[in-house]
């Protein structure tokens, strides 16, 4: 029977909260930089889940979002590749609704269970956008998940699930929009969410002969503190039986939110934990889940708990705004425009770019990025061994800062970086502090996007200071 | 095999004012400094057997070059090395004279900058996959300042502070220079403090973006007679190109650039210089940025190794030191027209050793040597040359 055997997670190292200029919430969110998107931050939950696990055994990747960046052009498939997974998998998006991120659980279940594939990685992202100052704004976050699902050595059973379709028109984002736009609050939730995911849940307890005292812990969506205290009251929980949400902290990360209150709450699970786990959007989720022994297994993942030890609060809300389109900020002086990146040329650098492939000479050993016809080091000719540079450690060797390249952070900061193990690449910072930068400080690669030219958007690897 | 020393002489040379020359084309450049050169020479445009022109930007082909002159069906080439382009017009047209192919030919370099309408370098469009960091030049050189301050253990004011004293320093002599850029002298202070462009370079760290046009005309020595007392000799030329070695080497160590220590080494030994410091009267090189010259004075032997601040506080290289460098304010002050440059600096050695360098006329002026230098990602092409007059 197919369940999850590994997890992941992602929360982005910013911070909108007391101390950012323009903030008038008492709560913190954590939000995207300018150069993530729902596709990089799945990246990274998948890398994190993979830790330890040989990517080449993974025959599919899903993904889930309701800001997926292309509305023609597959997400799984970048993800996939950026992921470094083999070329002969599954993907799939899974869009449209807050509820996709169960969804793709649902389908990598019965993927695996009916052979389609060994191991399938569920990916789930999101970036949802408000209104600056609008009541949601405090309340969303952006994050992404990863759970990996197979049927050896699982840690978290699926014993029970339960699902129903609802049509309404409570939130939604319409074609061309960039905001989400709700109905009014009373009727949305009355004959939304507080119908819904209730009816789900009973739903799953009376086909499974469960109650409230069955759970050891509940992992759910809702859109509000309010209305996830409610649902506690409704199902009769214990605090101690409540995951706490997100909120005030992250927030509500959309189709991303209930696989990452299930990360956290993977983490400090034990053998025999039974975990409710809900979803609402368009309907309903509900799934039985129980933990193995196994789950003691599952080590060397940053999760929700990794990721949340290292945060920066934004000094100003304007940059945000900026970065998020609602304000355009001109440059210090006029500069070249942005232009299109080749289509064939990135085609033909995928490996390099989107797998972060360098190579290896096999003659004399010396490692390079970007990969080499022609050894730099002995001159040898197309000798060479395939390597993976995205997940190996490096440190600064040297840094600048330029003032003047258009960046959505300035200044623009390029560093040369030694690899662990050899190798170099000459490349930009990200999720820096220009006061903490020096030479020798350590640091990883992570998956960005650099511009988005006339919509399309240009992937590639940067690095950053170790993140907790 | 046989060096260029002493198989090439400069009879003419020609070099327009540099600046914001907002009512000049590349076309309009090319006239005035071709026929200063043309001129200077005493020749005419028909006795022109063959071209190299230079240009970044803003020429494509030789074509404009015979458009200008109006040159009659001759063979001409359009050279390109990012800014070391003069140079490389300036060599190509001195081993097809040293080859006897041709009697007199010409090598000019030009760049209209001015009408990109952006602040700073325009950048060159490629359609490639657009992933690369941009390392425009001032970034190039912020990597190399960062980490030798790091390896030789400089504090940031020290780092400022001799930076600084170049660019004061060219600023000085820009003011002895009728046709530079920039006439004005500033202060150490006014540097250190200007605000940044790449950290750790600020303002007066970089040069500027100029236009501007220069040329020589070239041919054999045994002819050069035929035209003026006084020409001028090529005594050695070095040239190098980099494979990017700095980014892809992680023993690539930031604080010396290889090009520019093999490229002098060779003009040196072609030009039979054994000590450069002494034996040179002047240098004018690639200041591109403050830390690019600091650079130089060690990776062209004028100073020790690690030891050039001790030279900038010394005064070894103002006009009245030991080694006068860029005596007439450099791409700095003098400006920086990319694809010109390179003939500048010859231009400027030229005048010195004819004695007719104005204000800035050193007292002796034998031997001078250029210094060319350019490219991206720190993988340059370097191009040194080494001039002196006839016995």
């Amino acid at each position: 029977m197919a369940g999850i055997i590994s997890y992941g997670a992602y929360v982005p190292i910013y911070r909108l909260g007391p101390g950012t200029a323009g903030w008038m919430a008492p709560v913190e969110k954590a939000i995207a930089n300018f150069d993530e998107d729902s596709i990089t931050m799945a990246v990274a939950a998948a890398i994190d889940c993979m830790n330890g696990i040989d990517r080449s055994t993974i025959d599919g990747l899903y993904f889930a979002s309701t800001t997926c960046p292309y509305v023609e052009k597959q997400a799984a498939t970048t993800i996939a590749t950026a992921s470094d997974l083999r070329r002969d998998v599954l993907t799939a998006d899974f869009t449209n609704s807050l509820r996709a991120g169960t969804t793709a659980l649902r389908g990598a279940l019965d993927a695996v269970n009916a052979g389609s594939a060994k191991q399938l990685m569920v990916t789930a992202a999101d970036m949802r956008l408000t209104s600056p100052r609008s009541e949601f704004e405090p309340l969303w976050g952006d994050g992404g998940a990863a759970l990996l699902i197979g049927d050896e050595r699982v840690a978290v059973n699926v014993v029970g699930s339960y699902s129903v379709s609802n049509e309404i028109l409570d939130v939604w984002r319409a074609q061309g929009e960039t905001v989400v736009s709700a109905w009014e609050e009373r009727f949305i939730l009355d004959e939304g969410y507080r119908s819904i995911l209730p009816e789900a849940i009973s739903g799953l307890f009376q086909k499974y002969n469960l109650g409230p005292k069955d759970l050891t812990k509940a992992v759910y969506y809702a859109p509000d503190p309010r209305r996830h205290a409610e649902i506690a009251r409704g199902i009769g929980l214990d605090p101690a039986q409540i995951q706490p949400p997100l909120f005030g902290a992250v927030g509500n990360t959309g189709a991303a939110f209930a696989l990452m209150m299930l990360v956290a709450a993977l983490e400090e699970a034990k053998p025999g934990d039974r975990i409710l786990l809900a979803n609402y959007g368009d309907g309903a989720d509900a799934f039985i889940l129980e933990v193995t022994e196994e789950i003691n297994k599952i080590k060397d993942r940053r999760g929700i708990k990794g990721y949340m030890a290292s945060k920066k609060i934004l000094n100003d809300y304007q940059l945000y705004a900026s970065w998020r389109g609602f304000v355009e900020m001109s440059a210090a002086a006029r500069r070249p425009e942005i232009v299109m990146p080749s289509a064939s040329a990135v085609w033909r650098e995928r490996d390099q770019n989107i797998r972060f492939y360098g190579n290896k000479c096999r003659k004399c050993g010396y490692a390079q990025y970007p990969p080499q016809l022609v050894c730099t080091n002995c001159h040898a000719r197309g000798d060479f061994d395939d390597v993976r540079f995205s997940d190996k450690k490096g440190e600064v060797f040297t840094y600048a800062m330029d003032y003047l390249a258009p960046t959505g952070d300035p200044p623009l900061v390029i560093v040369v970086v030694n690899f662990e193990g050899g190798g170099r690449t000459l490349n930009m910072m990200t999720d820096r502090d220009i006061d903490e930068l020096k030479i020798g400080m350590p640091v990883e690669m992570t998956f960005r996007k650099l511009f988005t030219p006339k919509g399309v958007h240009n992937y590639y690897w940067k690095s950053m200071p170790l993140r907790g | 095999m046989e060096g260029i020393k002493d198989r090439v002489a400069i009879i003419g040379m020609g070099c327009t004012n540099f600046g914001e020359l907002w009512e000049k084309d590349a076309i309009a450049m090319l006239v005035d400094c071709c026929f200063e050169a043309i001129e200077d020479a005493g020749i005419e445009p028909k006795d022109i057997q063959a071209g190299w022109l230079g240009s970044v930007m803003s020429c494509w082909s030789g074509e404009p070059l015979a458009y200008a002159l109006k040159l009659e069906y001759i063979p001409i080439s359009r050279n390109e090395s990012f800014c070391a382009t003069a140079t490389e017009a300036f060599r190509n047209a001195c081993y097809a004279v040293a080859a006897g192919i041709y009697d007199i030919v010409i090598a000019a370099g030009v760049e209209k900058q001015k009408d990109s309408g952006f602040a700073g370098l325009g950048g060159v469009p490629m359609t490639t996959s657009g992933v690369e960091p941009p390392t425009p030049p001032p970034v190039q050189f912020a990597l190399a300042a960062t980490r030798y301050a790091h390896h030789y253990g400089l504090s940031y004011e020290e780092l400022k502070t001799a930076m600084a004293k170049i660019a004061v320093k060219n600023h000085h002599n820009g003011t002895l220079c009728s046709r530079a850029h920039f006439r004005r002298e500033i202060t150490v202070e006014q540097a250190v403090n200007a605000p940044m462009i790449v950290w750790p370079l600020g303002l007066f760290d970089c040069c500027g973006v100029s236009d501007g046009a220069a040329a020589a005309i070239i041919t054999r020595p045994e002819l050069a007679k035929k035209f003026r007392d006084d020409y001028i000799l090529v005594k050695g030329l070095g040239v190098t190109c980099g494979a990017r070695q700095a980014t892809l080497q992680d023993s690539y160590d930031f604080v010396h650039v290889e090009e520019m220590v093999t490229a002098s080494q060779r003009a040196y030994e072609e030009a039979g210089i054994r000590n450069p410091r002494k034996e040179l009267d002047l240098a004018i090189v690639h200041d591109c940025f403050t830390m690019t010259e600091m650079l130089i004075y060690e990776d062209l032997q004028f100073s020790p190794r690690g030891r050039a601040r001790e030279d900038i506080d010394a005064g070894t290289f103002t006009l009245e030191g030991e080694l006068p460098v860029n005596t007439d304010g450099g791409l700095k002050c003098f400006g920086h027209p990319i694809g010109a440059s390179g003939l500048r600096m010859l231009y400027e050695v030229y005048k010195q050793l004819q004695g007719k360098a104005e204000q800035r006329q050193l007292k002796k002026a034998d031997i001078g040597l250029t210094h060319n230098l350019g490219g991206m990602g720190n993988s340059f092409t370097c191009a040194v040359a080494i001039l002196g007059k006839r016995d």
